[in-house]
């Protein structure tokens, strides 16, 4: 019986994952050659989707990209026992652009089945939260803190000041709320998490729980994850019928359970507040701070709220410990981020990395340049609320601290490649009408600021020259009141790629 | 769609999610899944079984994307418009798209056939440009692939 690996991840069946499987099944069946087809997560490497694996000899042979009518070929070629093809890839753990990454929480993407939970044993699975079982509490907290863990949701908040401020309060009832409203475009790396390793988020919301004191749980998942919802659900119920969550986690005495809430389609649920507003099933709008969710948060109660990529990176941390992170990394970001390289680019994908690569390096080096061969002019980090960058700043490490330098922010990872046809005039007009689109309508300079904005850069495009100067110095006005007196990121943050298109490509707005 | 079988849904949703706290968003999930949009018939029998006021379920339903007040068309086209599928030629696309579904983004033909929406993000960014077509995720859409759509769903040129 040979396994062969055809991954079920969102981007691989987009692709035509699915039909590739049926097309394996149906002519090894015919063939009559034993075959059993796990359905991996992606690794990756989205130019080499859909990415077929064959087990051969404990070694794992890589072809790719393959569609359905490559299938009969590929088998008559010698596929099962690892022969030369056109799509052989060899095996993929040696490719450069894998093999230079450094993947701590993304280890096991493309490696396990998401839908076995001893195959995520093996792969050292689990012993975070065993050694979190024989912690006290403040123990996991301070291993958290030490090791330097940030929000990677785009706050980049301590992850361990936060467990610490949910740990220390009293109350009858705390919660862990995983953010995966993963809605920034240029990002997915959450999305590949849930699909690809679930278990590894689970172990992270446990071990949460066991720091503060949580003994509920809930993913707030955004319902344009239709595939990540069936993966999470079946990693849930598996991990409950082994004793992994529910009462009495491996006869520790400890309680934990995990719900799946779905979203509706509002971007503006990746705020923290709106979204515990959201899980409690009203209008996502955001919520005045303080006090903060991790004292009063989802029904009033302590609340810790992660998202997807820390709450799963807390099992490697407490499972090799808090230096082990630290050690990765620059400044005051440490350890490692999956950065994730989309849009107009050659070899996109998912590139776990230590803070601190340059923008150069994963643009260049790991993209490959544009995937319609024209030079690049700009990338956009850190999803709609990011700045864009023109080629000269390209050299800037991709760090929080080094990025806000550069009046621009990290976000969730997420680094989105333009060609030089690109019209920054058009995208600093979408910044500001994508956030009235999404706006909660909560404060004055997020509703109203965003739809006068997008007046004004219509206004800017079509004026004369002389009016033109004005109303760029009233964009410019307008950007102030929305950072300065919007009550969360969306109207605050949207200033950043609206003025950076204006600073560095003035040219498209004249 | 009768009231009673309107109430009958709404019913079972609400019964689903008994004990749960915050159970709004899922039971107009399920009403949605169901019914295939949540009717406005349906509010009255929501507030009274979460003891809401119609004003705040109404105001729910309208503030998600997601949630519509009523039927699509047979079938579902939701293209996405953020930034890395417009790093793709997403606007090109998307042109293309309203004009030989003669729609707007946010509208249904007449003949009941086709909803083209705009989604923002399927996650799927480094296969750009991306659409969510009756449900299945696709990437590297083209023109062809709406043409073809379009085609098989005898869509007029």
């Amino acid at each position: 019986m040979t396994t062969v690996y055809v991954p079920g991840d969102a981007s691989a069946v987009s692709l035509g994952a699915d039909a590739v499987a049926v097309e394996l099944t149906r002519e090894c069946r015919q063939r009559g050659w034993p075959i059993r087809i796990v359905r991996n997560g992606s690794r990756g490497l989205f130019w080499l989707e859909p990415l077929v694996e064959v087990s051969v000899a404990g070694k794992r042979v890589a072809y790719g990209p393959v569609r359905a009518v490559d299938v009969a070929g590929l088998l008559d070629a010698g596929m099962l026992d690892g022969a030369d093809h056109a799509l052989r890839q060899g095996n993929i753990e040696s490719h450069a652009w894998l093999g230079q990454q450094q993947r701590l929480t993304t280890a096991r993407l493309g490696v396990v089945d998401p839908a076995d939970i001893d195959d995520y044993i093996k792969h050292a699975g689990y012993t975070g939260l065993v050694a979190a079982l024989g912690m006290p509490a403040g123990e996991i907290v301070r291993t958290v803190t030490e090791s330097g863990l940030r929000g990677r949701g785009g706050a980049a908040f301590p992850t361990g000041i936060k467990w610490q401020t949910a740990h220390d309060q009293v109350a009858a009832q705390k919660y862990i709320a995983c953010n995966a409203d993963e809605g920034d475009s240029g990002t997915f790396s959450d999305r590949m998490l849930m699909e690809g390793d679930p278990f590894s988020l689970i172990e992270g919301m446990t071990i949460a729980g066991l720091a503060v004191g949580a003994t509920q749980g809930y993913i707030y998942l955004r319902v344009e994850y239709p595939h990540a919802a069936r993966a999470l659900a079946r990693a849930l119920h598996v991990a409950r019928e082994r004793g992994y969550l529910g009462n009495d986690i491996r006869d520790s005495g400890r309680n934990f359970d995990i719900s799946v809430r779905m979203g509706a389609g509002a971007y503006i649920c990746g705020e923290e507040t709106s979204m515990l507003e959201s899980l409690e099933g009203r209008r996502g709008e955001v919520r005045v701070r303080p006090p903060l969710p991790a004292i009063k948060g989802l029904f009033g109660q302590p609340t810790v709220v992660n998202n997807v990529v820390t709450l799963a990176t807390v099992p490697v941390i407490l499972a090799r410990g808090a230096a082990h992170f630290r050690d990765f990394g620059m400044g005051k970001s440490r350890g490692t981020i999956p950065f994730q390289l989309a849009g107009n680019v050659k070899h996109g994908g998912l590139i776990e990395c230590a803070f601190g690569l340059t923008v150069k390096e994963l643009v260049h080096g790991y993209g490959g340049g544009t995937a319609t061969g024209r030079p690049v002019r700009a990338v956009q980090i850190g999803g709609p609320l990011g700045a864009y960058l023109p080629e000269s700043a390209f050299d800037t490490p991709l760090d929080y601290e080094a990025l806000a330098e550069k009046g621009g922010l990290l976000g969730h990872g997420g680094v989105v490649v333009f060609d030089d046809t690109v019209d920054m005039a058009r995208m600093a007009r979408y910044a500001l009408e994508f956030c009235a689109i999404e706006s909660c309508g909560k404060c004055t300079p997020c509703r109203v600021g965003s739809t006068r904005g997008v007046e004004l850069v219509d206004r800017i495009l079509a004026s004369a020259n002389g009016s033109r100067d004005r109303d760029v110095a009233l964009l410019d006005e307008l950007c102030d009141t929305m950072a300065n007196g919007s009550l969360c990121g969306l109207g605050g943050l949207t200033p950043f790629p609206v003025r950076s298109a204006l600073r560095h490509f003035r040219e498209d707005f004249y | 769609m009768s009231p009673a079988s309107i109430e009958r849904c709404v019913m079972v949703a609400v019964a689903r999610m008994k004990g749960e706290p915050g159970p709004l968003l899922e039971i107009l999930h399920s009403v949605q899944h169901e019914l295939g949009f949540v009717p406005p018939e349906a509010v009255p029998f929501i507030a009274d079984a979460l003891n809401l006021s119609r004003a705040e379920v109404h105001g729910v339903i309208s503030f998600y994307h997601h949630f519509r007040d009523r039927p699509a068309g047979q079938h579902v086209i939701k293209l996405c418009r953020a930034e890395a599928c417009q790093a793709m030629n997403g606007h090109a696309l998307a042109e293309f798209a309203k004009q030989r579904l003669k729609l707007d983004f946010g509208q249904t033909r007449e003949d009941g056939k086709v909803t083209l929406e705009a989604v923002y993000c399927l996650g799927n960014c480094a296969c750009a440009p991306s659409a969510m077509i009756d449900g299945q995720l696709r990437g590297r859409v083209d023109e062809q692939t709406v043409s073809e759509c379009a085609e098989n769903w005898g869509v007029p040129a």
